[in-house]
């Protein structure tokens, strides 16, 4: 027993040889790259973009996007007591979560700080899949003390493609996946495939009709072939992040140690957030029974505890905002823009913002924000106004119609 | 469901002592204990017929003067004088340490004599200092009352007063190891080792550790008759204090139910409502009080999912796995230790040569292993109290250290081999002693822990260190009384200020109650 | 005859520092040291043919970046190389690497246990954290609590804003961490035995302290607290060996003007009217100078070197009962080729870093026991590296020179001084250890250079062989560092200073207290330190 351990233990020495980990769609990404454009996601190699960030947009906004997302961390979370478990995690409600649903949600530490956002799947009564940016294993298992859950990190074994864009339905009918047009936003469901079985998810991360793939590590392969296969015609296209990137500022998505730091990697004290914070009150369910954080998250509503809010911001021009400084009058600091692009399908320019209160929250109006655009090595200070609007920036239909248009 | 206004969990003295001040100011108050007696590890019970012996508890010596105030506590039984302390020597012959922790010191040099005293009076005025920081509730970061500034400057105003050269050697000295400061003033063997010994009495450290003076602080801010530093032995054995306790808590309304162990704390939405007890029997209270170990309270009887997981966590993590055995002996006759005066006999004896010696008693229990030549501190009970012993026999109870909780031989060997070791030593000693043995009961860790409900067998609920004291006592978010589950508090050993008999922690636990503290 | 405006006493890194600072501040300083070089403990020195050891201090992390920049060491020569990883051999046969990237570290973690790897990334950032609070601590002078100075008042409210800034949690946990034993602190995170020994070693280098001792979290900061261009924690080497940190101070010295007197060994600090004012060499020669700091540890200093009469009777306690207490010993290597350690894949990066084997804490723990019975460990923790791997200029072609920093050593063995027999077997033990994992390393040893605490006492003069000048342990930190009412350089004889680690914030080839002395030193004399750049923002 001891040796087998140590002999498995050895075999994963050569780890150091990789530095970089591969998805394993890579073969068929690293093929398709033109670019070349890599960057470190989690520890894999993943594309910025294959050919053209431009391009790789419209696919998404137009026809059907295919993004790799298997290097989201993945955990299976199943037991007796899983659903007791997550409803205690989770500031959301869980007990409100039906099977093959899904929904997003978010959990905190103890002082209400919110550690993560991600996507939690429910297979069944005791069968959950929870999705995210960070590790979470040790936080997940310490939690679990006390409780008759069993954690699995499945990161490696579960690949994840994500097809978004309005021809993604029919792709994946092509594909023959039939009765997935049936699938209602947030809802999931199985599906044959190659004597196994995969999961599609009516759900993404570009507020776009779009579609989660889920299939196992050896499935890889041949998935991404059936789907690009059927999608041949009907513009399906492999995308790298900057192009999902647009897509989820136009859908106002957050994304965890950009737009918030996560509360275990935060150094410094005041940078960690509320819920309330980050938009998130929504998730926050104080009737249901007690969850991690719930105590500090209502003694920071009824006292002073806020001290910031995010907002959407309507910037004037055309240059984007990304890290710029908001200010309320031109004269008091607010906050900073935490990303920001021109909107094509919005054609504005959009920005997310998280701003010092009551800057954001009592105080909504005169607002700039301080951009410095490089220029053939010069910059351009610009000082621009920037309103509050509502989010999304992008709202589309399609995002919700079901059955989803045929094209 | 019966509803009262306020429960008590575990019916230690502290809990009887919080019993009693919720009782007394009016609140219908339930103390529920688990086993059939009350008084926890201060009970006395017989351990062979005729012989009656303490538990853990052995020695009244931190008894504080505002629980029997408190409680209108009748202390008759310690009625008795202070007992000196006896620091074994076969070459040299014992050193007697009189009074108040040694306000006489005999059988050393003038010289060593005077120094003894003039470190005597430099810890004690160190310990005044402390002492004001261990009668209230630890000060509450952020929230700093008017009350901790008043504490903070007049504890910074006795400090001066002695001159800034105390002031500064105060504070290089606090967080010292007992071994350097025992070195430094003082050249006896026999009064360092008892130095050494009392500091790291039933603490996982050893006297070189460094911090390990925090435990000679300890054990001198308590008193007992008015007198810091000194030791009794209660007539009728530590239960008699027990029973005052209990009678205290009676007087004041509490009522007490024992064999009623609590299984559960009921709660909602992280609020405390209730306790169910083993037959399934639920009570309800807006007050609950656990004077158990902090373990117990807060991963065994409360819910999971009612409490914050990295609470949880530091309370998974607080370090109370105990290191001392306790050792009670029925004799056939009074036992006579070589070189100690028949009248000395009723010292507490102890047995540790030198710094070195307790040192390396402590090394093997750093890897879970027992002291293969131990230290220890022995009493003979029923040589001032005959009422523990039949009739020219006699008892003798010692603390026995190191004997740590995890032994990587398991106990079920290692006690019979341990208790061999421990007689043998005695037989060193006082010769004989062992051939007189009626019957031993040996407590080790593990025993105490299941004998007295006290999770790792550790009678401060948790180490004495200085990570685990004031703000940090069991943890910071639980270290005045509050817990993070509203309506439940701790007023265990394992809350501020740690162990021992004093009855602090659950004075000041009832005292914040009342006071309406959060 | 010639008044100095200041003297050295003793040219080691921090009096080095000291002396750069005054002398670029305009005064006339001379440094006298008893050895024919400069460096004290940051030295490289070639005992055998073609070979440059670093003979006692062996990497260079803790050296302040600020002194670097004042005293324009990079001009003079000096150049830090950081350094890949490395990796705990173990006793079945594998081993735990530290790899500088990220991802891969937290694999290599992650092959012994899951969790582990990812409480790795939390207790990164707690330790950082507490990194973040003391770094800004090392460049400023200790306030003493008890002076009720307004300057000292107004450092004190400097620290507690620094806590301020906390939230009670976060100050609760701090407390824990500055008294908990690093074993203790380690098991909050870890549950495997190999990643708790790895980590804790930081605990215990240099200190007369095991594992299990409280306050050894704290001295893992002392060693947490360096950084190699921004990089915090990060490692490095000096090309050229330890010797040239010293060697590029020495040359700034003496270009900005400064005197080195080598070969000088100082007997004597002299005082007249109740003030320091020169020194007398052992020859008999005397130097005459208005001001004397003295980079010798304090024991040399106060019980050695200056006439006691001229002392307070508590401050002279204090002193005596300064805790020294080596603990470590160094064993020098020149080696005829590489060794080979099989455990290790070919080309593994993690022989260019420290190679350890001790794989538990409890090996480390009955190490330090064996100290405690003043003896040396049988079973030692070895801080192994062959820096010409990165630096080839230490070793001709082929040839490596191997520096390996052992604990325990005691001062004295079973009260007794080290003999030249014991000093042999002590080396034994360490080679043995080495050759356990190493096969054929004895056949490639050239030379090799032994030191234990005698050695250290002997050529460097640190009394007890305390490579820091006195232990890290709470009573010997900060305002209580070395004596408490003496934090701040200054002694009781008015002229006298110190300057060395026994000083605030101690040891370790840092130079702070060589440039906080400066400062105290200028400060006294109303001269502004304009050569003196503010301390790096901690951001």
């Amino acid at each position: 027993m001891a040796l087998d351990r140590l002999s498995a233990r050895k075999a994963l020495q050569n780890h150091i040889d990789h530095p970089l980990l591969e998805t394993p769609f890579h073969p068929r990404i690293e093929a398709l790259s033109r670019s070349q454009e890599w960057y470190v996601w989690a520890g894999y190699r993943a594309p910025l973009s294959l050919t053209d960030e431009e391009m790789e947009y419209t696919a998404l906004r137009n026809s059907c996007g295919v993004f790799d997302i298997s290097p989201m961390k993945k955990y299976r979370i199943s037991g007796p007591d899983a659903e007791a478990f997550l409803d205690y995690v989770m500031v959301r409600n869980v007990a409100k979560l039906g099977i093959d649903r899904v929904h997003y949600t978010c959990w905190c530490n103890d002082f209400g700080h919110v550690i993560d956002d991600g996507t939690l799947f429910r297979f069944g009564p005791e069968s959950f899949r929870l999705c995210c940016q960070e590790r979470q294993y040790e936080w997940l298992s310490d939690a679990a003390d006390g409780f008759r859950v069993n954690i699995e990190e499945e990161t490696r074994a579960v690949a994840g493609l994500a097809l978004q864009g309005p021809t993604s339905c029919r792709v994946l009918l092509n594909a023959g996946f039939s009765g997935v047009e049936a699938l209602r936003p947030f809802q999931l469901a199985r599906f044959p495939h190659e004597g196994g079985e995969i999961v599609i998810s009516r759900t993404g991360f570009t507020g776009d009709l779009g579609y989660e793939v889920w299939v196992s590590h050896d499935a890889a392969l041949s998935i991404w072939d059936r789907l690009f296969s059927a999608g041949a015609l009907h513009g399906i296209q492999a995308v790298g992040y900057g192009a999902l990137n647009r897509c989820r500022i136009e859908a106002a998505f957050i994304v965890p140690n950009q737009d918030f730091m996560t509360a275990d990697h935060v150094l410094r004290p005041d940078r960690a957030r509320f819920p309330d914070e980050i938009g998130l009150d929504w998730l926050v369910d104080p009737a249901k029974p007690y969850f991690n954080g719930r105590r500090a998250i209502l003694e920071a509503r009824e006292g002073k505890g806020l001290r910031h809010v995010l907002v959407g911001l309507e910037v004037e021009g055309n240059v984007p905002a990304d890290g710029a400084i908001v200010y309320h009058r031109g004269k008091h600091e607010a906050g900073i823009v935490t990303a920001g692009i021109w909107s094509p399908m919005a054609k504005r320019n959009i920005a997310i913002a998280s701003l010092d209160r009551p800057y954001g929250s009592d105080i909504t109006k005169d607002f700039f924000v301080e951009i410095y655009a490089l220029r053939e090595g010069r910059y351009h200070k610009l000082m621009k106004r920037a309103t509050i609007v509502s989010r999304p920036f992008v709202k589309l239909e399609r995002r919700t119609k079901t059955p989803p248009d045929d094209f | 469901m019966t509803s009262c206004d306020a429960i008590v969990i575990g019916g230690g003295h502290n809990g009887l002592t919080a019993a009693a001040l919720l009782a007394a100011s009016g609140r219908k108050t339930i103390l529920l204990e688990a086993s059939a007696h009350l008084g926890g590890a201060a009970r006395t019970e017989e351990i062979a017929p005729g012989f009656r012996a303490s538990g853990p508890a052995h020695l009244v010596n931190r008894l504080d003067p505002s629980v029997i105030r408190a409680l209108k506590l009748d202390t008759a039984c310690l009625s008795g004088k202070a007992l000196p302390t006896a620091i074994l020597d076969l070459a040299w012959g014992p050193a007697l340490v009189r009074g108040a922790y040694g306000e006489v010191v005999e059988g050393v040099t003038p010289e060593e004599a005077r120094a003894f005293a003039a470190l005597r009076e430099k810890l004690f005025f160190q310990a005044s200092l402390l002492k004001r920081f261990l009668a209230r509730t630890p000060p509450r970061l952020g929230k700093t009352s008017l009350g901790d500034m008043k504490d903070f400057a007049l504890a910074g105003l006795s400090l001066i007063s002695q001159g800034r050269e105390e002031a500064r050697d105060m504070l290089r000295m606090l967080l010292m190891n007992v071994a350097d400061i025992a070195d430094e003033y003082l050249s006896d063997d026999r009064l360092k080792a008892l130095l050494a010994f009392d500091a790291t009495l039933g603490i996982h450290l050893g006297p070189r550790s460094p911090t390990s003076l925090l435990g000679l602080y300890y054990r001198l801010t308590g008193e007992t008759n008015g007198l810091p530093g000194a030791q009794y032995l209660p007539r009728g054995g530590i239960g008699s204090l027990a029973r005052a306790f209990e009678d205290a808590a009676r007087r004041a309304g509490a009522g007490l139910r024992t064999e009623a162990p609590v299984t559960r704390i009921l709660s909602r939405q992280g609020r405390a409502e209730g306790v169910e007890l083993a037959g399934g029997e639920r009570i309800s209270a807006p007050l609950i009080v656990a004077a158990i170990h902090p373990k117990a309270a807060f991963l065994s009887l409360a819910a999971p999912g009612e409490m914050d997981a990295g609470f949880r966590k530091q309370i998974r993590n607080i370090r109370s796995r105990g290191n001392v055995a306790k050792l009670d002996l029925a004799l056939r006759e009074m036992p006579r230790f070589t070189g100690v005066k028949p009248e000395d006999h009723e010292a507490r004896i102890v047995i540790a040569r030198n710094i070195r010696h307790v040192e390396e008693a402590f090394n093997p229990a750093k890897y879970g292993a027992y002291s293969p030549d131990p230290v220890m501190e022995i009493t003979l009970p029923s040589l001032s109290d005959p009422s523990l012993a039949p009739q020219g026999a006699a008892t003798l109870s010692a603390l026995v250290q190191y004997a740590p909780y995890e032994l990587k031989e398991g106990w079920e060997t290692g006690k019979p081999a341990f208790l061999k070791i421990i007689l043998d030593c005695l037989d060193r000693h006082a010769p004989g002693l062992s051939s007189t043995v009626i019957a031993a009961r040996l407590l080790t860790p593990p025993d105490i822990e299941a004998e007295y409900r006290m999770p790792g067998g550790h009678w401060h609920h948790g180490e004495l260190q200085v990570d685990q004291l004031l703000i940090n006592r069991p943890v910071d978010r639980a270290s005045s009384y509050a817990t993070p589950m509203e309506g439940l508090y701790l007023a265990s050993a394992g809350a501020h200020p740690g162990g021992g008999l004093s009855g602090l922690p659950g004075l000041l636990a009832a005292r914040h109650i009342l006071s309406g503290g959060r | 005859m010639k008044t100095y405006d200041a003297i050295v006493v003793g040219g080691g890194h921090n009096g080095l520092v000291t002396a750069c600072y005054l002398q670029k501040a305009g005064l006339d300083v001379i440094v006298v040291e008893k050895n024919d070089w400069v460096g004290g403990a940051a030295v490289s020195r070639s005992l055998t043919p073609g070979f440059l050891y670093s003979n006692c201090s062996y990497v260079c992390s803790l050296f302040r970046p600020e002194i670097m920049r004042d005293l324009d060491l990079p001009r003079h020569g000096l150049q830090v190389l950081p350094y890949e990883g490395g990796a705990v051999l173990t006793r079945d046969g594998d081993y735990l690497a530290n790899y500088r990237e990220h991802d891969p570290h937290i694999r290599e973690f992650a092959r012994y246990s899951k969790r582990d790897a990812e409480a790795y990334e939390r207790y990164s950032r707690d330790v950082t954290r507490q990194c973040r609070l003391i770094q800004p601590l090392l460049l400023r002078t200790a306030p003493d609590p008890f002076s009720f100075k307004p300057r000292d008042i107004q450092e004190l409210l400097f620290i507690a804003k620094k806590f301020g800034d906390l939230s009670p949690h976060d100050l609760a946990q701090t407390l824990r961490f500055w008294t908990m034993s690093i074993a203790d602190f380690l098991d909050e995170y870890f549950e495997t035995d190999v990643i708790k020994a790895f980590l804790a070693i930081s605990g215990i280098i240099g200190t007369a302290l095991g594992p299990m001792s409280p306050g050894t979290a704290y001295v893992l900061l002392h060693h947490y607290m360096g950084e190699v261009d921004g990089s915090v924690g990060a490692w490095g080497f000096a090309r050229g060996g330890m010797g040239a940190i010293s060697k590029a101070l020495a040359a700034s010295f003496q270009a900005s003007g400064g005197t080195i007197r080598t070969g000088a060994e100082v007997a004597q600090i002299l005082t007249g009217k109740g003030r320091a004012e020169g020194v007398a060499l052992a020859d008999g020669e005397e130097i005459h100078g208005r001001l004397v700091i003295s980079n010798a540890d304090v024991k040399r200093t106060f019980l050695k070197l200056v006439d006691r009469d001229s002392l307070p009777e508590t401050f002279l306690h204090r002193v005596r009962h300064f805790k020294m207490r080596g603990s470590s010993g160094k064993v020098n290597i020149a080696l005829d080729s590489l060794p080979e350690f099989p455990a290790l894949p070919k080309n593994s990066p993690c022989t260019k870093g420290d190679l350890h084997f001790t794989d538990s804490i409890e090996r480390m723990e009955r190490a330090y026991d064996d100290w405690k019975a003043e003896r040396w460990s049988r079973d030692p923790m070895i801080d192994l590296m062959i820096p010409t791997q990165i630096d080839p200029t230490m070793a001709p072609p082929g040839k490596h020179f191997m520096s390996c920093f052992v604990q325990y050593c005691p001062p004295r063995v079973e009260g007794r001084d080290w003999t030249d027999a014991d000093r042999d077997a002590f080396a034994e033990t360490v080679i043995g250890q080495i050759a356990d994992y190493s096969p054929g390393f004895r056949d490639r040893i050239i030379h090799m250079e032994v030191r234990t605490p005698r050695e250290l006492e002997q050529e460097v003069g640190l009394t007890e062989g305390n490579i820091f000048q006195g232990e890290l342990t709470f009573d010997q930190i900060l305002f209580n560092r070395p004596v408490p009412g003496y934090a701040q350089y200054r002694s009781p004889v008015p002229g006298l200073y110190m300057c060395g680690s026994s000083t605030h914030p101690g040891g370790g080839v840092m130079g702070a207290p060589g440039r906080n002395a400066a400062a105290e030193i200028l400060r006294d004399l109303k001269r502004h330190p304009k050569e003196m750049s503010a301390a790096h923002d901690v951001l």
